[in-house]
């Protein structure tokens, strides 16, 4: 049974419209004047128990408003939705024991104190017994590495050192589904992975369900078998990664730093994939995953390379790449999960 | 009572110490800037000065002493009830810091309140040492309250704080429509300052004026606790019964706005 189940969710937001200048100030303030944005439009998935589930689209496609739904901080304008059998906008404690959403930017923990402190709140307001309390906080510290930073104000930690402490904050009463929104957002490399290495950790000891937005590829790749993307408020894509990924973005950027010695010319590099950009000795191509290995090995043999870097396309060059094709679970039904709408 | 009502009033008890305790050394972080804020709560002790220059040369009803007096009482019944939560609130809705604490299950008005008494705590020793300093400068005011005063003073200075905080509370509320709720707090300060006793004791006021401010919430937050401490004449269930009709009326708006207003709330910038 599925713990989460969406069916022709949709929020409309009522706009103001205001022109620039003296007049529309004057117009905005005397007769003011709104247009609605949909910025979910009849979107239907459905989350099994322990499933990790990426949440992808552009910015303002419409995945925080759909998180916010899902944890009951606004209210859908019409269809339903059901988290752990509740209707989330009840807001129900009994409900909200069981989920946590966790916002890249937004913190719960007081800026002057402690961690500790805030924990110590928290703790209260689930009714940890003291051992608990202490076992819990011990665990995940453990597991986020932060032990010994939670005894120094908040605003003497460093983003990924808050970003871990908001997660225990936020986990502390053991929910069972977590809503993740930019959770690695601004951290670097290491405290990336150290998080997506918790997330996994925290999924597989608990069996918690987790539904996770990510601009950054690689959080999605580490955690996700299952992406749903949406974009201008519809979900376009409801599937395993791997055919997403395969069938959208079947290519890699290749960055190519040249010893200056050499006459480097969009002639000279053309076999070697789509150039994307030449500025001195400096190249990025385009290349096929299924060339990548041959087209880098030729590089290496045919030039003097100073430095050479392969990566993923953006997150946004795929999704673009999606809502081009205009793909549907009904045009590739063996890829992607069925939509429960249609 | 049942075991599972003894149950859900140990929880209770115990997020209400740890808000306290916790709020307590978030407020005792500010303790240079709460010197200030004490001091910013010391208007009455300037319209002491005025009224007793005016009570040494003309006859107004009241001696020097008992002007003193009852401008104590008045910057007590100020130190204990200031209240800024529509500050606070504002900027939770405003910049969408409302949303993790919708997630929790306690309404967010416990933390503002208990956070507001643990500041009491906090300020207590500055105020302590501005009455010791009072009482260097007006050696005749001295005075020791009766037991009577001093239970129905205490008592009505935290209900005065309560109708304070609930009122405000209420405004706070508006920040779900309008983007700065904080100017209608602004606009009340105005009734406040004149109504509630702060710039003069009631018995100086006009008779009518006097029997319609009695009417309003104003007196009960300033006038009221201060004239119990002091032992003017008040009406004491009168004051206690508009106190309570004030507050029924504030709750229940409150919690209409509540409400309506968290459908309304579209997590800006969360």
């Amino acid at each position: 049974m599925p713990i989460i189940n969406v069916q022709n969710l949709s929020k409309v937001y009522p706009v103001a419209n205001k022109d620039p200048g003296l007049k529309g100030t004057l117009r905005h303030f005397f007769r003011r004047t709104y247009h609605n944005i949909e910025a979910v439009k009849q979107v239907s998935f459905q989350i099994e128990p322990g499933e990790i589930v990426g949440f992808l689209g552009p910015n303002g496609a419409g995945k925080t408003t759909t998180l916010k739904m899902l944890t009951g901080l606004i209210h859908p304008s019409t269809g339903s939705v059901s988290v752990s059998g509740h209707r989330p906008f009840d807001r129900k404690n009994t409900f909200l024991r069981q989920i946590t959403l966790i916002m890249g930017q937004k913190q719960q923990l007081i800026w002057d104190l402690p961690a500790l402190d805030s924990l110590r709140i928290n703790a209260a307001i689930y009714n940890l017994s003291d051992v608990e309390f202490r076992d819990r906080v011990g665990e995940l510290a453990e597991m986020l590495d932060i032990q010994a930073q939670l005894k120094q104000p908040v605003r003497k930690l460093s983003l990924g050192e808050r970003m871990k402490a908001e997660m225990l904050a936020a986990l502390i009463h053991r929910p069972q589904v977590l809503f993740l929104d930019e959770p690695t957002l601004g951290l670097d490399v290491n405290a990336q992975v150290a998080v997506r290495q918790f997330l996994q950790d925290y999924n597989q000891k608990y069996g918690a369900t987790i539904l996770l937005t990510s601009h950054y590829m690689a959080d999605i790749t580490a955690l996700c078998d299952r992406v749903l993307v949406i974009h201008k408020g519809s979900l376009i894509y409801d599937g395993q990664l791997d055919r997403l990924l395969d069938q959208f973005a079947p290519y890699r950027e290749v960055s190519v730093e040249f010893e200056r010695t050499q006459d480097i010319s969009p002639q000279s590099l053309k076999p070697y994939g789509k150039l994307q950009n030449l500025s001195g000795c400096k190249a990025t191509f385009l290349v096929s995953t299924q060339d990548l290995t041959n087209t880098v090995s030729a590089l290496l043999n045919n030039f003097t390379i100073q430095d050479l870097t392969v990566t993923e396309p953006p997150i946004e060059d795929v999704i673009g790449r999606v809502f081009q094709a205009g793909i549907t679970p009904e045009q590739d039904a063996a890829a992607a999960r069925p939509i429960l709408s249609s | 009572m049942s075991a599972p009502q003894l149950k859900a009033l140990q929880h209770s008890w115990k997020i209400a110490r740890t808000l306290i305790s916790v709020y307590y050394a978030y407020m005792v972080e500010y303790r240079a800037e709460l010197i200030f804020w004490v001091l910013s709560g010391s208007f009455p002790l300037i319209f002491l000065g005025l009224w007793d220059q005016a009570a040494q040369s003309t006859d107004v009803g009241f001696t020097p002493t008992e002007f003193a007096r009852y401008f104590l009482a008045v910057f007590l019944a100020r130190q204990f009830t200031v209240v800024w939560v529509i500050w606070d609130f504002e900027k939770e809705v405003v910049q969408g810091k409302l949303s993790p604490l919708l997630l929790q299950p306690i309404d967010p008005v416990w933390r503002h309140f208990f956070g507001h008494l643990a500041e009491r705590l906090t300020r207590m020793p500055f105020i302590i040492l501005l009455i010791g300093l009072f009482c260097l400068l007006y050696p005749d005011a001295i005075w020791i309250p009766t037991p009577y005063a001093c239970f129905w003073g205490t008592l009505t200075l935290f209900l005065s704080f309560c109708l304070r905080f609930l009122i405000q509370y209420t405004f706070a509320m508006l920040s779900f429509w309008v983007e700065r709720a904080t100017a209608i707090q602004q606009f009340w300060f105005l009734f406040y300052t004149f109504l509630s006793g702060m710039i003069a004791p009631l018995e100086l006021f006009p008779d009518p004026i006097r029997e319609f401010a009695l009417w309003t919430p104003f007196p009960y937050l300033v006038y009221f606790p201060a004239s119990l401490l002091v032992g003017l004449p008040v009406d004491l269930r009168r004051g206690l019964v508009t106190i309570m009709l004030w507050g029924a009326i504030a709750l229940t708006l409150n919690r209409v706005l509540w409400r309506k207003g968290l459908k309304k709330y579209s997590g800006m910038g969360a």
